[in-house]
């Protein structure tokens, strides 16, 4: 089920090229996500991971290359035919993006009153549900998205990027900002998502304890390519100095950040 | 080569400031052109071209990127699932919010029309013309434009504001992938509310407005009530108000576009959605004056 060669993949990446300006973020990504996966994605900061999701979704569009969901290429699709395909996608976003004219249920419960046209009450029990599954009280519902700590905006993101239990879930960054107990309850519903659902996840985080509970499998993004992939289980042992590097968060090695001494 | 007498290098070029020959001639730039004065005339002369042609296509552009959004937008107005719930939103903040400020200024514009009126006619033994004055100017003119122009102040501002502002923090983004067009609920709503309040605003402007003038006439300058309002009602005729209402729908629509607009394209963080609120309320307001003076040459040309 996780090798991705032996049905079609999921989602398929192909020499996916984005600049903006002169500044090359991705320089010919090739990626692949099997149908039920959850894949990681590592890599520094600032080096086009979430650009990379966007261009998923088609919220940015990519300058050169193919991105194939189920088999059917995304990157010429009309307005309406986007439409339709994003139905299969959640996305948690990296600053939750919540509306900050709607209250925290009406969040919740987007996709389901906006897309799926359920009645508002019914789309309200199950936003209470999936708040409850990210740790949040009923009454937290009634409150504005403004009214709520970084890390309960994260949670709120997260349950509305589940709510209609997508096919395809994008989790862009998910335990930031969250303590150390609550990023294992994420974690744990992610991996819920995965295995109960199964669903397809998609995984940007900085946080490796997390990648290890989540990951089937790890790719790391470096200067605009994937550099590595391989499975969960193999980071500590990847044989390339970059992850080794990453991994550990070692400050010396290949990979140079861009800082000057004081 | 006279570095100090080179003509200006093309914008985004680091020449004069280039430590290094490599460095220098990694960029093209008229440095490299020979200092005869012939050349460098051609050299001013080629970079006046370019930079003409550069204003141009963004000119091109931004006119072409508003078509399709004003063509894309209209086609949603019109095309369901309309959400009823967002429209009947922006008609309360457009409507009914805005009917305190665009009260006041209709009252004080009336009041003001007949004390001007007064003073300018006696000179003319005019005076007993200054209601059919106020009613023709308010309803044709005053009512509308002073009411477009305190609504694009209000709602245009605060529209581009909201928008912006979801645009900056990802909510745009986040609207698409929960399958919802940002067209048809941002925009859309907000067209529609736009283009069906204002004329409902108008018609309370103008009623506010011919009673200011007559507050002022009957109260300061001592006409008889009864013949006031018979001088109000006698020229006035039905294309005075309706075109004064046609205004108002379009002056509606342009206000709610420009917001929309703005907001919809801004970029950056704070500062391009404070651009973005100037631009929309700076170019509504400009709009409004350019389409008043067409659709009253539409109306009213005897030509
Ligand atoms: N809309 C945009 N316009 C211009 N540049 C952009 C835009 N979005 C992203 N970039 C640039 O693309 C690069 C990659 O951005 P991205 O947000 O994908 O980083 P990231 O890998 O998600 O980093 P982080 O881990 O910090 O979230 C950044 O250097 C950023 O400057
Ligand atoms: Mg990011």
């Amino acid at each position: 089920m996780t090798d991705p060669k032996i049905a079609l993949p999921k989602i398929a990446l192909k020499g996916v090229r984005k600049q903006f300006g002169p500044k090359k973020v991705l320089n010919g990504i090739d990626l692949e996500v099997g149908k039920g996966e959850s894949l990681v994605v590592i890599g520094g900061s600032g080096t086009g991971k979430s650009v990379m999701l966007k261009c998923i979704l088609g919220l940015l569009a990519p300058d050169a290359g193919s991105i194939m969901v189920d088999g059917v290429e995304t990157t010429k699709l009309r307005t309406r035919e986007r439409e339709k395909l994003l139905h299969k996608f959640g996305m948690l976003f990296q600053g939750a993006a919540l509306f900050d004219s709607l209250k925290v249920w009406e969040n919740v419960a987007f996709g389901l009153i906006q897309g799926e046209h359920m009645p508002r009450a019914q789309a309200k029990e199950i936003a209470i549900a999936k708040l409850g599954a990210v740790g949040l009280s009923p009454d937290v519902a009634e409150l504005s998205p403004a009214e709520l700590s970084g890390g309960m905006q994260k949670r709120v993101g997260l349950a509305r990027a589940i709510a209609d239990e997508p096919e395809i879930i994008f989790f862009d960054e998910p335990t930031t900002g969250l303590d150390p107990i609550m990023a294992d309850v994420i974690n744990e519903l992610i991996v819920q998502c995965v295995k109960d659902l199964g669903a397809t996840a998609v995984t940007i985080t900085h946080d490796m304890a997390s990648a290890r509970k989540i990951a089937d499998r790890v790719a790391m993004i470096y200067e605009g390519r994937i550099i590595w992939t391989g499975h969960a289980g193999d980071i500590d042992h990847s044989g390339n100095a970059h992850v080794d590097q990453f991994v550990h968060g070692r400050a010396e090695g290949p990979i140079k950040m861009q800082v000057r001494a004081l | 080569m006279d570095r100090t007498r080179a003509p200006t290098p093309r914008r985004g070029c680091r020449c004069t400031n280039a430590k290094s020959k490599d460095d220098r001639s990694a960029h093209r730039c008229y440095d490299r052109i020979a200092p005869t004065n012939l050349n460098k005339d051609a050299g001013r002369l080629m970079g006046f071209l370019a930079a003409t042609g550069r204003a141009f296509l963004i000119f091109l552009e931004a006119t072409g990127r508003l078509a399709l959004f004003t063509g894309s937008a209209l086609s949603h107005c019109v095309r369901p699932p309309l959400y009823p719930r967002q429209i009947l939103r922006q008609m309360i903040d457009i409507g009914y919010y805005s009917l305190p400020v665009v009260g006041l200024t209709a009252l004080f514009t009336g009041m003001v029309l007949a004390l001007q009126s007064y003073s300018g006619f006696s000179r003319f033994q005019a005076e007993g013309a200054i209601a059919t004055v106020v009613v023709l100017s308010v309803t044709r003119e005053l009512g509308p434009v002073l009411a477009g122009l305190m609504v694009a102040g209000r709602i245009g501002a605060a529209m581009a504001a909201e928008i912006g502002t979801m645009r900056v923090t990802e909510q745009i983004d986040a609207l698409s992938t929960l399958s919802t067009n940002p067209h048809k609920y941002l925009v859309a709503p907000r067209l529609i509310a736009g283009l069906t309040m204002l004329p409902l605003l108008v018609i309370v402007a103008d009623v506010i407005g011919v009673f200011g003038g007559f507050l002022v006439g009957v109260y300061r300058l001592d006409f008889n009530a009864a013949s006031y309002i018979n001088r109000t009602w006698e020229f006035l005729q039905p294309v005075d108000v309706i075109s004064g209402l046609v205004k108002a729908a379009i002056f509606g629509f342009l206000i709610a576009l420009m917001g929309c607009y703005h907001g919809y394209h801004s970029k950056g963080g704070a500062q391009g959605v404070g651009a973005a609120t100037t631009n929309a309320v700076v170019s509504a307001s400009i709009l409004i004056l350019v389409w008043n003076y067409l659709i009253t040459g539409i109306f009213f040309s005897t030509k």
